[in-house]
């Protein structure tokens, strides 16, 4: 089921709200303001809102300024122009200066659909998770985010936020109990478990349902937080159905099948498929296509699943 | 400007560089061109102008310094030992295993740092937003950013200004270090800035161009700066890379260069 809310929307009403009792609270863009849905708060704290143009290194260098003078500047860009286009501006006057900026990137992999190849990020968390203590967050829709964002305030430092911008599967009622850095498991299993982010979540209790016809148990969970990551699901996940798939959005290199991967060889070694994209760039299309292309299926996420459970002795 | 005031500066100053000296004499090895080249200014900027407390080096409406040429840290490290805010032994570790004292200025090792620097062109974008947060907040600080005329030649450096002027931050002083010298030779040999007031200028800067070795200029300068109302302020400084030292100055190489016990001794007349 689609949800009501965008999570942009979500977002914006966010830190209107969160600002009005915290007046650390600024946002910056660079000329996508109407894309991020962000002119209420322009409207509710006109002096707090800087669109610096289209000018992103500066605003990442801005923000850090703004921080060190004790704000908590949220910023805003496409993902590839929130990350790699001004990457040493975040890696020094953000991190390494260890200042408190939370910076938001917008239209995660194939959801940058007719923007294309040069809008199309696959490796912003891959970058992102390269920089020592930068906190790597995708909310899953948008009552993940509405939870999530008062965590995000609270947190004393850098976080990266990789966020689809329009209305998302609902996944989640209010029922969800969020914290940032522990996943959320979504559905139980004893064969096979799925860990997905973003827009791959819906796709992998899909395949969770499909693969229950087949009679395999698939777990699902969701890891929204990939740094730093739920070492402790993961571990549990092993223990409780020997094999993983791991589904992202995104480039399996460096992305969540490494970062998973990663705990999964020292920690718990059992077989891991990734469901990802593989060494490609990007380029124009609707989702579902790019989806096919890139094997970011329910029947790409099926098919690892078996391989997965086949792997196990 | 009084007599009494730049004969203290003028003493003052004198005494910063044998300290930056000595700081980087203890190494051995460091960026004493530029270090050497923003000492006047520094010296005015805090011992004549800047709102700061050495005791309190955090307070919210202190003045804000940033060394956005992050390799001038020496310069820095001299001013700020010699106002307390760290101690005198420290001089001896710069760059040293475990020290507060790096090579580029670190907000987070050292007391009176206000932004990191290192990555050239990153700490005019960090004083532009210090300049939008005082603004926002009615905070009546002034943030003095230097710069350095290589860095200039990042694409960084003029994204910053031109939102400082777009935003008319008149709260936001920029000291241009125009030595002419970078890492590889001449700035204008390699890829030259002139006519650099003009560019400032059509940034919508108030442009001064002094001489950044006459302390009373800069010091008029700064408050010529000061009085400005709906513009950021650029100071040109007119330096010589290495002034003040017989082994630097005028010396093409002194970008960074080592610096034997025995020279920086001789120097400074410092034996004990």
């Amino acid at each position: 089921m689609t949800d009501e809310k965008e999570i942009r929307q979500v977002m914006a009403a966010g830190l209107v709200e969160a600002a009005k009792n915290d007046d650390r609270i600024v946002v910056l863009d660079a000329d996508l303001m109407s894309c991020h849905a962000t002119k209420c708060f322009l409207e509710a704290y006109p002096e707090r809102f800087i669109n610096v143009g289209i000018a992103e290194s500066n605003m990442i260098g801005v923000a850090a300024g703004m921080a060190a003078f004790g704000k908590i500047p949220f910023t805003f860009s496409f993902a590839p122009f929130a990350t790699r286009r001004c990457y040493d501006q975040i890696f020094i006057s953000v991190a390494y200066s260890k200042l408190n900026v939370k910076m938001v990137g917008s239209d995660p992999g194939v959801m940058a659909e007719a923007n294309g190849g040069t809008h199309m990020p696959f490796e912003d968390m891959t970058l992102m998770r390269a920089i020592p203590k930068m906190v790597c967050f995708e909310p899953t829709d948008a009552t993940m985010l509405q939870k999530a964002l008062p965590q995000i305030i609270d947190y004393p430092g850098a976080v990266y936020i990789r966020m689809f911008r329009k209305k998302t599967e609902k996944i989640f009622d209010d029922s969800l109990d969020f914290k940032l850095g522990k996943a959320v498991k979504i559905r139980a299993g004893k064969d096979v478990t799925l860990i997905a982010s973003g827009i791959m979540v819906d796709r992998a209790l899909k395949a969770a349902d499909a693969l229950k016809e087949e009679g395999i148990s698939a777990a699902v969970v969701n890891m929204h937080t990939w740094k730093p990551i739920d070492t402790d699901a993961i571990a549990d996940a092993v223990k409780e159905t020997g094999a993983l798939v791991t589904c992202e959005n995104h480039s399996t290199f460096g992305g969540l099948g490494s970062a998973v991967a990663e705990v999964v060889v020292e920690k718990c070694p059992a077989p891991v498929e990734m469901i990802g994209v593989v060494d490609s760039f990007g380029e124009v299309g609707k989702q579902a296509y790019l989806s096919e292309k890139f094997h970011l299926t329910v029947e790409d996420i099926v098919a690892a699943a078996k391989r997965a459970v086949a792997r196990k002795k | 400007m009084q007599k009494e005031k730049l004969d203290f500066l003028t003493a003052k100053a004198r005494k910063l560089r044998d300290d930056a000296i000595e700081i980087i004499g203890h190494f051995g090895v460091g960026h004493i061109g530029g270090t050497m080249s923003v000492m006047d200014a520094l010296t005015v900027i805090y011992y004549d102008k800047a709102n700061v407390d050495p005791k309190d080096p955090k307070k919210q409406d202190r003045d804000r310094v940033i060394m956005s040429k992050g390799h001038a840290g020496p310069a820095m490290y001299a001013v700020l030992c010699d106002l307390g805010y760290f101690p005198k032994e420290w001089m001896t570790t710069l760059n040293k295993n475990g020290t507060n004292l790096p090579s580029h200025c670190d907000m987070n090792k050292t007391p009176g740092i206000d932004m990191t620097a290192g990555s050239l062109g990153q700490g005019l974008s960090a004083a532009v937003g210090m300049a939008l947060a005082a603004k926002i907040d009615r905070n009546p600080a002034t943030i003095y950013c230097f710069i350095g005329d290589g860095e200039s030649q990042e694409g960084q450096i003029w994204e910053a200004s031109m939102l400082a002027g777009s935003k008319k931050l008149d709260n936001l002083i920029v000291l241009l270090d125009s030595n002419r010298m970078q890492l590889d030779g001449p700035v204008e040999n390699i890829n030259g800035l002139e006519p650099i007031v003009d560019k400032w200028k059509a940034f919508n800067f108030f442009v001064q161009d002094v001489d950044g070795h006459d302390l009373a200029a800069i010091s008029d300068a700064i408050d010529a700066a000061k009085a400005q109302h709906d513009k950021p302020s650029m100071i040109v400084l007119r330096t010589v890379k290495g002034k003040g030292a017989s082994f630097t100055e005028g010396v093409a190489n002194c970008h960074s260069m080592s610096v034997p016990e025995e020279v920086w001794r001789k120097e400074t007349g410092r034996y004990e």
